[in-house]
């Protein structure tokens, strides 16, 4: 095997589940505050996947007290500590950037609601 | 400054590593060695003590003749590399012995030496970061140019060494203080922290480091 995909093959994350753009997704991150760590979630839209081996990231998008956020996640990070898909969307479109122009009702998306893991 | 012996690489590409703390540090993944020692520089033969390694093993039949004697006299089989390593004292090593990638450990401060790319006869904004002229307010035909390489009356000539167009890259190139990341040694990879000179497949040298920084490294 080339020995480059090797390198990279140590370090992939095979643990965590399947979720596509458009899915809404609660991604758990490790922080440490101090010296103590403790998990926070962070809950929204996968606006985005961008694919690259173990450079593969992903970005969720929510709303927060009426402000936009959106965070970018390193896929393979050891830093996440797990993945609940909550619901699948039925999205049209590999980038949902479009949602960064939409507020409210216009911004949901269709889809179906999944059982919480 | 100690001369040690140091190892034959290739080139293989870039790519990232996780800590445990999540922060990713960019690495050269280099294949080093298994390397042979060819021959045995020594002072009453050669003016100089040096160990000739030689890295990537070669048909025989694909090896010129008088190298195909060279090659023969070491017993060790043909090389497509050959390099030499000038140490202060051989260390045990003898003709035909290996070197492998284990004469490094992760944390590791390390010299790379390679051939940079070659960018051919360039000007002076890409060779030595020139900063060009003003794109307006009058510049006439004169936006990459160099400005002026001295003055008439006195010194009546342009000084030796100074910047100027010309050949940039595909020279031989020695990074110091380099950390090692990671050593495989049952596939002969090192992960070095950071790009090296060179491009994929290019050969680099790797001994340890002269200018110490004595650091430790976070291991992976």
């Amino acid at each position: 095997m080339n020995p480059m995909e090797l390198v990279e093959r140590e370090q992939l994350r095979t643990d965590l589940p399947d979720f596509r753009v458009g899915d809404t997704i609660r991604v758990h991150v490790k922080i440490v505050e101090g010296e103590k760590e403790r998990i926070q979630p962070f809950e929204g839209v996968v606006i985005r996947k961008k694919r690259g081996g173990i450079r593969s990231t992903f970005t969720v998008r929510k709303i927060s007290y009426g402000i936009g956020v959106e965070r970018v996640f390193p896929l393979h990070s050891p830093r996440l500590d797990r993945i609940d898909v909550i619901s699948h969307g039925k999205v049209r479109r590999a980038k949902l950037f479009y949602l960064r122009g939409l507020r409210g009702k216009a911004a949901r998306i269709r889809g179906e609601k999944k059982q919480v893991a | 400054m100690k001369r040690t012996l140091g190892i034959i690489g290739r080139k293989l590409g870039m790519t990232q590593v996780f800590l445990e703390d999540g922060s990713v540090i960019p690495v050269t993944v280099v294949e080093a060695g298994p390397c042979s020692v060819v021959q045995k520089k020594t002072k009453e033969n050669d003016g100089y003590e040096a160990l000739q390694l030689g890295f990537l093993p070669k048909n025989s039949k694909r090896v010129k003749k008088p190298l195909a004697g060279h090659f023969k006299k070491a017993g060790t089989g043909a090389f497509y590399t050959l390099k030499e390593f000038r140490v202060e004292d051989f260390g045990g090593y003898e003709v035909s012995q290996e070197v492998k990638v284990n004469l490094f450990k992760p944390g590791d401060i390390v010299d790379v030496t390679g051939l940079s790319k070659g960018k051919g006869f360039a000007g002076v904004i890409k060779r030595h970061k020139f900063h060009g002229s003003p794109g307006s307010h009058g510049t006439h035909e004169y936006f990459r140019h160099g400005g002026s390489v001295g003055s008439a009356t006195f010194p009546h000539h342009t000084f030796k060494g100074l910047k100027m167009p010309g050949q940039h890259g595909n020279r031989k190139v020695t990074l110091q203080n380099i950390k090692v990341v990671d050593v495989k040694e049952d596939q002969n990879l090192l992960l070095l922290k950071g790009g090296i000179p060179g491009s994929p497949t290019g050969w680099v040298l790797i001994r340890s480091a002269t200018k110490k920084k004595g650091s430790a490294a976070p291991s992976v």
